[in-house]
């Protein structure tokens, strides 16, 4: 319950990580959420697979060059402080 | 003496268009009325405020010989100079992260509106229409329309139940001042996650609304009134007066998040309460329902831990 503003930076850069590691090939093609699947229907409505599928695309698009500096400055931090 | 004195009315008259600058610009950007000016002093300002920068040197100048100093004076001028420039670059930089001009819309409330409102949150079933009304593409000001959101009553109360979640510790002998700070951030934490959720899942079922994220935040800081007369009614009379008064306030404000969300999130036919079929507003009445059930729980979850 004792949550501070760390732990939500703790659990957004957690979470942000854990989308980013999610291989293209490897993995999402094999479940069915690559990125071929993610574009279907061009209506009016994309659905709530697309969006997901659009969404982890864009995070790991957008996130990667970010997610490395933030995790770099993590981890010297960490091994300063503790 | 006179060499000194005709160099700053020199010195002066150079700062004053900077300084006008200045003014001229602030009023500018008050000018759409969000707030009524009340000062009454408003051209006598403006006068007063050009004088003044010239007051304090003239008066510098007679009482200290140090200042005299033409290279002080310049020094002088530059550095004010500096501090105005400085100034608007702040302005600007902070404007671009944090959009102050969009937050003094939700802070424009009077008191006639707050009461209204609090009055809404307790009570909202005798209220008949909860349409925000426009004027001409944009949403009126909250103290004009009893329906718009406004940040003045969350922000309020999210600083009132801190304070009597200190004063429900104090009276079971279980305060230190540490503990506010705990309470303050966890809460915080509580309403950005849940901030971030609803956005995520609004994301997600592709609703076309014009829901902003402060308007959000807004309606996510509306339980925190039914907390805090949750908290004050056990702290008064016992642990059955707060789970009434809890089991109240949660169902109102389960009607007042339903009522206010299916304007902005169903389709129009659906908001009338006919009933549409489709897979669509099927998901969007899941979504605003489970935005309305989440309140609720937010309340027991941040309180049951206060009253003993």
């Amino acid at each position: 319950m004792a949550f501070t503003l760390y732990t939500l930076i703790q659990t957004a850069i957690l979470c942000t990580n854990a989308i980013a590691v999610l291989h293209e090939e490897r993995f999402l093609s094999k479940i069915g959420w690559g990125v071929e699947q993610g574009v279907g229907g061009f209506g009016d409505d994309p659905g709530i697979k697309a969006q997901i599928l659009n969404l982890i695309r864009s995070v790991r698009t957008i996130m990667r060059v970010p997610l490395i500096m933030v995790n770099s400055a993590c981890i010297v931090l960490l091994l300063l402080f503790g | 003496m006179d060499y000194t004195a005709a160099q700053s009315g020199f010195r002066q008259r150079k700062l004053q268009p900077n300084m006008r600058l200045r003014n001229s610009s602030v009023d500018g950007s008050d000018g759409s009325q969000l707030f009524e000016d009340t000062s009454g002093i408003g051209p006598g300002s403006q006068g007063g405020y050009r004088n003044q920068p010239a007051d304090p040197q003239a008066a510098g100048f007679s009482g200290q010989s140090l200042l005299s100093d033409p290279m002080s004076n310049l020094a002088m001028a530059y550095g004010s100079s500096l501090a105005s420039q400085g100034r608007e670059m702040m302005d600007k930089n902070l404007d671009r992260f944090i959009p102050i001009s969009k937050l003094k819309y939700y802070f424009a409330v009077d008191t006639v509106y707050v009461g209204k409102k609090l009055g809404l949150l307790v009570f909202p079933y005798m209220h008949e229409n909860w349409e925000v009304s426009y004027q001409q593409d944009t949403p009126v000001a909250p103290r004009f329309d009893v329906n718009a959101p406004d940040l003045y009553i969350p922000a309020m109360g999210f600083i009132t139940y801190i304070l009597v979640a200190g004063l429900a510790l104090g009276t079971q002998n279980r305060f230190s001042p540490e503990l506010l700070g705990v309470q303050a951030s966890s809460a915080l934490v509580w309403l950005i996650m849940e901030v971030l959720a609803v956005l995520l899942s609004l994301y997600l079922v592709t609703v076309n609304t014009d829901l902003t994220t402060i308007d959000l935040l807004a309606f996510s800081g509306y339980k925190y009134v039914g907390m805090i007369v949750g908290i004050v009614a056990g702290l008064l009379f016992g642990r059955p007066a707060y789970y009434l008064s809890l089991l109240w306030c949660c169902a109102a404000i389960f009607v007042f998040m339903i009522r206010t969300l299916r304007l902005k999130l169903l389709s129009e036919a659906a908001a009338e309460g006919r009933v549409v079929r489709g897979a669509r507003n099927q998901l969007r009445m899941y979504l605003t329902m489970s935005i309305a059930a989440a309140q609720p729980i937010f309340m027991y979850w941040l309180t049951y831990h206060l009253i003993r």
